[in-house]
Order: structure tokens, then sequence, then C-alpha cells
């Protein structure tokens, strides 16, 4: 069974889109914050945690500043999408499913050679951990493939089986483009034919002068101590609202808060004023923080709390 | 009798861990069942990323029938003994049998232990393996509580005999053993039941898996070595990546692509560690020149178009990895050609430890005492001083931060590009050496002063800030670094002494605990070469202990004597010396250190005593400051005649005081000259 190539990124997305849809799993949106990758949206981080079933797929835009080269190199970008899919318990087909996604967007399992390296995947700043692999295809990472043991220090039982997917090198692969601002975006015959870099170069060399040079070091510095303080004050509060009489523990807003202090922590280090030494202690300060929001999700209904 | 197969059938195990969890496997179920009484003929373990197998010959059908007696308490004793020991023996009172001993009735139990069916055994020996199987890292999944090092899929149990074969039933946590496994992957997934061992592994090759990893080993290396061969090429060998690739396929596929022009002229330790640790592809050189020009991955598939595909993409994501690698070669150069002090300066950015400053100080530190030990190693200062200097400056370039393991190498071809001399290039490399106890030692002495240099600043530096290793914790490598220093000087034969290097080094180290634990590696590193440990701790007690050549020296001439008749004798007679000069001088409260006279002298053998000890006293004492231990020992030798001559005939304690005290300081003479030699009171024996 061979599906025709796709022509371009967009198509690989959708393609991906409607093969998880057809597997049952919720397709969801992005999240509407800066992430580093796409494990920090609640919909992977909050909910492999707790007995409740889940299954959702969705892309998710990552931004890593120290990745940033203007635009000019040809694979590294400081703001790129992932695909994420994440089920709960982690089926027993797998990699069955996972293999017929890489179908889907027009992989010939016959003619590649693909493979399941070992690579133990450890988030520090979300205290997660689990054991699985990098999906090789003719020896390029072309996937990130987990089983969750454990996150923000919590075991996850039953345990979540996630899939990463790096779009733009995988797409790249597909397409056989050499630099990822030459890869088609939409398809090459519409009337208004658009590559990755028409929709993406001058964001890239924005956002990398921004990151490096400009950013307000102090700001930041200022923003995390207030996302860190705002964190603890969200979830300093009584669990039963005094308003509404309901008991409502805010533990996505909360979360919120540890995302932001992750993705400040992340622009400090590309401004270069983050010592070796310090880098240990702000990477625990953000684990702190995903550790609160973790012990609160677990005591909501998502979380399987039984009231 | 029949045989037994296992497969247990999984998700893709690391490669890293397969070898040993077939060892493990063979281990745990034989163990068990010959816990249990089950013998067998032979067995064997296998392993491929996804499953591991063993199988057994010559399994008994049950295990024998076995009576055991176990002797109780009185007849008559208290009931509360009689019913513990009943209940131990899960016997009942009229099971009992007395029996007449020499000390009264005691009861006697006979507990008969009923053979058991092999399957019923099998069953729970390999349930058990399962659930408590010691893999590095294991996981749960689902949800489930069982931990595998991948999830598992299925298990085969199966017992087989001429008659036919038979499944032994068996569920661990809903996974119930069966007959059934699959083929490969892709090129034949479909489901095959087997009944026995050959037939399993003979369909497993039918459906393209190689379940012997030492087989997919030999067929890569094969191929490998033909398909280089006919292009007048030769694979680079590495077992270590051999054995891994075999873990990460079932059916091997040689593939052989070339590498680019433009990255030919990247030095050939770059191509093989960027290929080999990013790709896991095999080096192949030219040997007429010496230089990479192709690699070999080893795929885990045929397909239609020859594995052209997959050798392109693989091309593509070499490409893409060389070009980085050649990216930092040629800024690395830029900047090494320019001026490498851009490099070292950005070493007072890098911490090296938060209580031991910046590597810029630790190498301030290096530098210094590279010129201390220069004249000790027998080279220049300005020379050592400047190859410290040089020798860590590439850990700021773009090479090693990429790939850290090749530290060192790197350091050598861009001082050897920055034109400096060929001895201080060379320390850039050597001066990381040795790194284990059969890594070669440098013998340049430039390398050498800056090796010394180097990890005499690392002991002495984590001693001052009491970070000592303890018991398996040692993670600034600290023990690897003083075996270093010892085999530095010893295998070099350099005279230093520690105790004036450690207060140059670090005045605020603890020297003698230092210098504690460096006897400590000694003793480990003499031991290896045969040198007892009493012997080593005889001469450690002698004065100079921290000249580590002497000490050495001084060990390895004793243990020579102490293998010879009059070495052991000697310390015989040292010993009793020794012990009746300690005992009376408790007794008298007094040292006697006058030093005998021999006009006092009653007998021959005493006579005999003291013109030995005049004989051989300014012998030892020139053998022992020319540092010549082994005439030291000959003329010890000679006392031992005399010594045992004297304790055969003469009476210590003799009622005349003047004779005895007199004998006595005689005692003392010997102790004090054979003292002079080693401490023979730390000497087993």
């Amino acid at each position: 069974m061979t599906s025709e190539k796709p022509k371009s990124f967009q198509e690989i997305i959708l393609r991906l889109q409607a093969y998880w849809a057809a597997q049952g799993c919720a397709v969801m949106q992005p999240y509407d914050m800066e992430v580093g990758a796409g494990t920090f949206h609640p919909a992977t981080t909050l909910r492999s945690l707790g007995s409740k079933p889940w299954a959702a797929a969705y892309v998710q835009p990552s931004r890593r500043p120290t990745d940033g080269r203007y635009g000019e190199n040809p694979n590294r970008l400081q703001h790129y999408y992932q695909y994420q899919v994440v089920i709960k318990p982690s089926p027993p087909d797998l990699q069955a499913l996972y293999l017929g996604s890489l179908e889907a967007i027009g992989v010939d399992m016959e003619m590649h050679d693909i493979r399941f390296v070992e690579d133990d995947w450890e988030s520090p700043t979300l205290g997660a951990w689990g054991l699985g692999w990098e999906v090789w295809c003719d020896g390029m990472e072309v996937s990130q493939f987990t089983y969750f043991q454990q996150v923000g220090g919590h075991d996850c039982a039953p345990v979540a089986g996630e899939l990463t997917y790096g779009l733009e090198r995988l797409a790249m692969y597909i397409l056989d483009c050499d630099h990822v601002m030459d890869m088609p975006y939409n398809d090459p015959q519409s009337p208004i034919a658009l590559s990755y870099g028409d929709v993406f170069k001058q964001t890239e060399e924005e956002y990398a002068r921004w990151n490096f040079d400009v950013a307000n070091t102090e700001v930041l510095l200022r923003h995390f101590e207030e996302a860190e303080a705002e964190c603890a004050h969200i979830l300093a509060q009584e669990h039963d609202d005094p308003k509404t009489g309901k008991r409502i523990i805010m533990a996505h807003p909360a979360y919120d808060q540890c995302i932001k202090a992750s993705h400040i922590f992340n622009l400090l280090d590309a401004r270069g004023v983050i010592s070796v030494t310090e880098r240990q202690a702000y990477i625990g300060r953000v684990r702190t923080l995903a550790k609160a929001c973790a012990d609160a999700f677990v005591q909501t209904r998502a979380g399987g709390h039984v009231q | 009798m029949p045989d037994l197969l296992i497969e247990l059938f999984s998700e893709e195990i690391p490669a890293r861990m397969q070898g040993k969890a077939a060892d493990d496997l063979k281990k745990l179920i034989t163990d068990g069942m010959v816990e249990a009484g089950l013998t067998y003929a032979s067995a064997a373990a296998f392993s491929t990323p996804r499953r591991l197998a063993l199988t057994i010959e010559g399994v008994l059908n049950e295990s024998p029938t076995v009576r055991e007696e176990r002797k109780g308490p009185k007849v008559g004793a208290p009931d509360k003994a009689i019913e513990g020991f009943l209940r131990g023996a899960g016997l009942t009172r009229d099971q009992l049998e007395e029996r007449d001993t020499p000390k009264g009735a005691v009861y006697f139990a006979s507990i008969e232990k009923q053979g058991r069916p092999a399957a019923e055994i099998i069953a729970e020996v390999l349930e058990h393996t399962i659930r408590t199987f010691p893999w590095p890292k294991s996981m749960r999944w689902g949800s489930g509580s069982l931990r595998w090092v991948r999830p598992l899929h299925s298990i085969i149990c199966l017992l087989s005999d001429e008659a036919g074969s038979e499944v032994v039933p068996l569920d661990v946590d809903g996974i119930v053993s069966g007959k059934t496994t699959h083929g490969h992957r892709f090129m034949d997934p479909k489901q095959i039941t087997v009944n026995g061992f050959e037939d399993y592994e003979a369909q497993l090759k039918r459906a393209f898996v190689v379940l012997n990893a030492g087989e997919r080993a030999d067929a890569i290396w094969e191929d490998a070595k033909n398909q280089a061969f006919a292009n007048g090429l030769e694979v680079v060998e590495d077992a270590g990546l051999l054995r891994e690739v075999a873990g990460l396929v079932e059916w091997p596929v040689v593939l052989m692509g070339e590498i680019a022009e433009d990255f030919l002229g990247l030095p050939p330790e770059v191509l093989q560690t960027s290929m080999k640790e990013h790709q896991k592809f095999f080096s192949v050189k030219n040997p007429k020149t010496g230089r990479i020009e192709r690699f070999i991955t080893v795929a885990n598939r045929e397909t239609a178009d020859n594995g052209a595909t997959i050798l392109a993409g693989n091309q593509k994501v070499l490409f893409a990895r060389l070009s980085d690698a050649k990216f930092f070669w040629e800024n690395d150069l830029r900047t090494a050609k320019n001026d490498m002090s851009s490099w070292t300066e950005a070493l007072s950015n890098v911490t090296f430890h938060n209580k031991l400053g910046t590597q810029a100080e630790r190498i301030e530190r290096i530098a210094a005492l590279a010129r201390e030990l220069a004249p000790v190693v027998g080279t220049d200062a300005d020379e050592a001083e400047r190859a410290a200097r040089l020798a860590k400056a590439d850990l700021s370039s773009e090479m090693v931060y990429e790939f850290p393991e090749l530290q060192g190498l790197m350091g050598r071809y861009y001082a050897e590009a920055a034109g400096e001399m060929p001895a201080v290039a060379a320390a850039a490399e050597e001066h990381y050496a040795p790194l284990g106890p059969s890594d070669a030692v440098p013998t340049a002495p430039v390398s050498v002063a800056v090796s010394l240099a180097d990890k005499i600043d690392t002991l002495t530096g984590f001693w001052a800030i009491d970070e000592k290793p303890t018991g398996s914790k040692d993670p600034f490598a600290l023990r690897r670094a003083a075996l270093g220093v010892i085999r530095l000087v010893l295998e070099n034969d350099k005279t230093l002494v520690l105790m004036a290097v450690f207060a140059f080094a670090n005045e605020k180290a603890d020297a003698a605990n230092l210098l504690s634990f460096f006897h400590d590696r000694l003793k480990v590193y003499l031991r290896e070469q045969g040198v007892r440990h009493d012997v080593i701790d005889a001469c450690i007690a002698m004065d100079g202990n921290d000249d580590l050549g002497l000490l050495v020296k001084r060990a390895v001439a004793l243990e020579a004597f102490m293998k010879t008749d009059d070495g052991e004798n000697l310390l015989q007679g040292f010993k009793r010396a020794n012990n009746i000069l300690s005992k009376e001088e408790e007794k008298d409260g007094v040292e006697y250190s006058y030093g005998g006279d021999v006009k006092f002298a009653q007998t021959e053998e005493e006579k005999a005593l003291f013109a030995a000890l005049e004989r051989e006293t300014p012998v030892i004492e020139a053998a022992l400051s020319a540092e010549d231990f082994a005439s030291a020992m000959s003329g010890m030798a000679g006392l031992r005649a005399p010594i045992d001559a004297f304790f055969e005939a003469v009476q210590v304690n003799s009622d005349n005081q003047t004779v005895r005290r007199n004998r006595l300081n005689l005692l003392s003479d010997i102790r004090k000259l054979v003292g002079s030699v080693a401490d023979l009171t730390r000497v087993e024996g």
C-alpha cells in the first residue's frame, strides 16, 4: 500500500491530522503559548497524569531561541513545528500505528529502512522521563517514540505513549529538499506558491536578532520571577471557590505560568546571561513549578480524582 | 527426554543490552530448574532486536522424588518445641518417629518431597524470571504493572520430544504462553507456529530473521570486508560497533557508500567519529593512503532496488553531518592559525568546578606546575609551560564541543596547524594519558611533564576541597589520576618527591592523606605485579616513602629476599629478637638503645653475632645510601645464620644483669639495622 507522495509541507501535516483522526485521536489545536516542544502542551504533560484514558494529536509550534541561525542554516530554526500524538493507555499496537502514519505521509516501507534505536527521553524541567526510541528512516532520525514513566514527579499509570515528529526535518526528507527555506509550504502548483522561506525566512532573522542581542534581560529576569510567584499564588488558593461554591483547582492557569517561566529561561539562556552553575538552578526552579502543577492536576477530575 | 524452547518477543531491545540479557535468561532459567531438581544436558541463548530465545536440551520429564530426614526435639520436650518442629516439617505428631539415641529418645521426621512434572517447574521458573529480570532499565506500558525493557508481546514456552510438542501453560499479566512468533517486522511479519528449537530457528531464517547475533556479526563483517576488498579498500575494525550494529538488525544487509570529495580532507579520526557516533557507520580506508574514502552501513532489509534508496538516504544524512564537521574544522583551523589565545581566553568563562575555579585558572596552575616538574622529567621549562598552556585550548574549539571524545587529538592537529613545536603539539594529545591501567604511558618528556602536572593539580585540588573518592563513588576519576601519576613516574623511571610537589601544587591539600591515597593505589598496582601487600606496607613505613621509585625498588628487593630461605629465616629471627626486646623493654620501662659491647659477650654464638653485625652494618649502610636494595638485602642475609645460632644457644635473660642488658642492647642493634632496610614487623609470616 503506497500512497502518492505529498507535494508540500502543509500536505504532510494535513495527512497526519487525517491519519490520527482516523485512529480515534482528538485532533487538538496548538497551545496558545510559547513552548520549547510539543510535550509542554497541557494535552500531553497534564493529561498523561492520572487514570483517565486520553488520545490526542496536534501540531505544536515550538521555540528554541538558542537554535536560531537567521534562517541560514539548512535545518536549524528557532521556531519550528512538532507533530505530537499522545495516547493513554499506550495501545499494544502503537508501533504499527506509528508505521502506518509514515506510510500515510508517503514513506514506502518496501523501499526504506526503518529502525527503532534506543533513546531514553528525559525532561529535567518537567521532572519527566520515559523509555523508547528515536526512529530512523535510512539513518535519519524522523521521530521520538516514548513510553512515559513519570511526569512532574508522578508515576504514569496507566502509561501514555508519546510520538513526536520533527515536521521540518521529516518533510525535507520526504520532499527531497536540502534547505528548509526551499521547501514548498503549499502545493507548488498553487496560483500563489509559497516556500517555507517565503513564510518564515524573515521571522527567523527577526527573532534571531531579538533572541540573541536585543531581548531585555532585566525585564525577562523579572518576568521569570513574576511567573514563578504567580504559579505559587494560584496553587495556594483554597480548592473550594468562595464565589461559586464549587471545587475548582486551578491546575491549568498555574501550569501556564510554569510554561512561561520555562520559555523565559530559554530566552535568557540564548542571551548568554545564565552561567553553567546558574543553569542547573533555573532548571530546578522550573521543575519545582511543574511538579506543583502536576500535584494539583491529579487532584482534579481530569486528573482522575474521584470526589 | 524433552527439549525446551523459550522465546520472549518484545518491541525493540536496546542493542547494548541484548548480549547480557540472553546470558541472564539462560542463567536464571537453568539455575531455577536445577534448584528445583530439574537437570538438563545443554543450553544456549540468543538475542535479536525483538526477541530473547533459549533452547535447553535433555530436560528431565520430572524432578526426582527426594526424602529428607530431620532430627527433632527429645521425646517429652515441651509441646511448644514439638509444635514448632511439626510446623517447620509440615507434618502431624503421629507422623513422627521415635528413635533411641545415645542422648535418649528423639523425634525424627521423614519428609518426602514429591517429584514434580517439568512443565510445572518451568512455568514457575519462567514467570519468576520474567518478573525479576535484571534489565539495566525497565518500564511499564499500557495499563499493566509488568516491567520489561520495552513492551513484551508474546511468550513461547514449549516442551518437545519425538512424540510432539506441548505448550507449557503460563500467564504473565495476561500474556499467555503459546507456540507462535513473528518473522521480520517488514519483510515477513506473518505469524509463525513452531514445534521445537530447530524448527523455530529454520522458520525464522525463512522469515528473514537470523537468530544468532554472532552469526549476524560474522555475516556483516565478511560482507563488509569483501565489498571493501573488491574496491581495493579496507574496513576499519571496530568490534564494539560491530556488536552494536548486529544488535540493531534481524536481517543484515551491508551497503557501501561514498564520502563526497569535499570531506576527504578532514582528519580520519573526525570522519570516523562522526560516522560512528551519529550514524553507526563503519569507516572504509584506502590502505595505500590511509585516508577514509567510503563508509559501510548495515540496513535491516532487502529492497527491490538493492538498497539504492536506503543508501542514498544514508548518504544524504552523512552529507549533512560531515558538512557540520567540515564547518567546525575550517573555523577551528582559522582560529588556530590566527591565534589560539582566543580559545584559552574563552576558558576563563568555563567553570572547571565551582570550588576550584575556571578552566583558565586551572590551566594557570598546571602551567606553573609543569614548569616546576620540567627539570625532574628532563625537559625545558619554557617548553613544558607552553605545552601546558595550550594543552586544553581545544576545549573551546567547535569540533570538541560537538565531539568531546576528540579532545586532545584535535588539540594536536590545531597546535600543529598553528606552527607550535612538535613536542608541544604532541603534549596536547598525550597529556590525557594514561587513561586506564592498560593504556600506554607517554614517554616524551614534555608530555610527561604536562600529564603529571594536570593530574597532580586535579588531585591536590579535590583534596583541598575535601572531595575524595568514597567507596564506589569516584565521580572525578581521582583513582585513575593517581594511578596515572604512579605509572608515569615508575614506567619512565623518574624521581618525584611527592610531598614537595603536593605542597607546591596546592598548599591547602592534606598532603599526608593524599600520600596515603597514593600508597593505596600503589599497592593495587604492585599487587598486580605480584608484590605482596605486607611487603609493600613494610616499605611504606620507611622514610622517603613519598619517592615512589625508591619505594618500589625497596619493595621489589624485599619481595625477592622474602622468597629466599635466608629471607624467611631472617624474618623469624628478627621477629623473635623484636618480641623479646619489646617485652623486656616494657617490663623494665626502659629502651635498650645503648648499643651492645662485644667485651661483655660470653658465648661463641654471641661473639659471632657481634662480628656479623660489625661486618654487615657498613655494607647495609653503603647499599642504602646508594639505593642499592639488593645489596642491602644480601647484607641482611649475612645476619641470618649468626642470629639463628644465637637464639639456638643463648638465653637472653641471664641472671647476670650486665650480660642480660648487653644482650638486649645487641638485639636492639639488630632491630635498628634491619629496621633501616624495611619495617619487618609489618611482614606476615
